[in-house]
C-alpha cells in the first residue's frame, strides 16, 4: 500500500514534468517562459529524488537534492542576467 | 506497529499533498496566458508542493531510520529561500527585455513608473544643461550634448521592445546594475 501510493505520486510528478516540457517546447512560449519552466522542472526533479529515496529506503540520494537545488538556482540567475543585458558576469570595461 | 502505521500515514499524506499541489501548479502553467501570470504558478505553488514532499521525506527518515538529516534540512531551507528570488530575477529580466503582457491584462504599473522616472530624469538633465552655458560659456556645448544623446538612446532602447537579439542589446544597454 505504502509503496503503491509512493509510485502513484511519482507518476503524478511525471505528469508535471511532461506538462513543463510541453510548455518549454511549445511554439508560442518566450525565452523567459523557458527559463522559468526549467527552474520549476528542476524543483519537480528534486521532489522525485526525495520520493525515490523514500521508496528505496536509502539516504544516499539526499546530497543530490541539495546539489540540484544549488545548480538550478545558479543557472536560473545566470540565464536571466543573460536575457536582461547580454552578459552574465559584468566588468566595468563592458559598459 | 500501530505507531508505525500512523507515521507512514503522515508521510503518505505529506507526499500526496505535495504531488497534488505540484499538479495544480502544472495546470496553471498550461492555462495561464503569459509569462508574468505563469510565474505565480511556478514559483509559489510548486515550491509549496516540493516543500511538502521534502518534509515527508524528513519525517520518514527521522522516524524509521532515526536519522535527522541535516542535508535534507539544508535542502528545504535552500529551496524555500531561492525559489522566490529566482522567479523574481526571471520576471524582471522578462519585463526589461520587453516580453509583452497578455491581451487581457489591463495595467502595467512598472512600465508607467519607468516612463515617469525617465521623463523626470530628462527634465532634470535639461534644467542642468540650461543652467550650464550661462555659468561656463559656450565652449562646453559639445560635452553638454553627450549625456542627452546617451539618454535618448537608452529610452529608445527600452521602447524597442520586441528586440530579442542579445548582440544589439549589449551595445546599448545602460540600465542600472543589480
Amino acid at each position: 500500500m505504502f509503496d503503491a501510493l509512493l509510485l502513484l505520486s511519482l507518476f503524478g510528478l511525471t505528469i508535471s514534468v511532461g506538462i513543463a516540457l510541453y510548455r518549454i517546447f511549445h511554439r508560442s512560449s518566450t525565452i523567459s517562459d523557458r527559463v522559468l519552466l526549467l527552474d520549476s522542472l528542476s524543483f519537480i526533479i528534486i521532489g522525485m529524488v526525495a520520493i525515490v529515496s523514500i521508496y528505496l529506503d536509502t539516504v544516499a540520494f539526499l546530497e543530490v537534492i541539495l546539489l540540484i537545488g544549488i545548480l538550478a538556482f545558479m543557472s536560473t540567475i545566470a540565464l536571466s542576467r543573460f536575457i536582461e543585458r547580454g552578459v552574465v558576469i559584468e566588468r566595468r570595461t563592458d559598459r | 506497529m500501530n505507531e508505525e502505521r500512523i507515521v507512514e500515514g503522515v508521510v503518505l499524506i505529506l507526499v500526496l499533498l505535495g504531488t497534488g499541489i505540484t499538479l495544480i501548479s502544472s495546470l496553471g502553467v498550461i492555462r495561464l496566458p503569459d509569462v508574468y501570470t505563469r510565474a505565480h504558478a511556478t514559483t509559489k505553488s510548486a515550491t509549496l508542493g516540493i516543500l511538502c514532499i521534502l518534509l515527508g521525506t524528513f519525517v520518514h527518515f527521522a522516524y524509521f531510520h532515526e536519522i535527522v538529516s541535516v542535508r535534507l534540512l539544508l535542502g528545504i531551507v535552500f529551496v524555500f529561500l531561492t525559489a522566490p528570488v529566482a522567479g523574481h530575477m526571471v520576471i524582471r529580466s522578462a519585463h526589461r527585455s520587453g516580453v509583452p503582457l497578455a491581451d487581457i491584462s489591463v495595467q502595467d504599473m512598472l512600465k508607467d513608473d519607468l516612463e515617469r522616472m525617465a521623463k523626470q530624469s530628462e527634465q532634470d538633465r535639461s534644467e542642468t544643461a540650461d543652467a550650464k552655458p550661462g555659468a561656463q560659456g559656450g565652449a562646453e556645448s559639445p560635452e553638454r550634448e553627450e549625456p542627452a544623446g546617451g539618454d535618448s538612446g537608452q529610452s529608445g532602447e527600452r521602447e524597442r521592445s520586441e528586440d530579442s537579439d542579445p548582440s544589439k542589446r549589449e551595445s546599448g544597454e545602460t540600465g542600472p546594475s543589480v
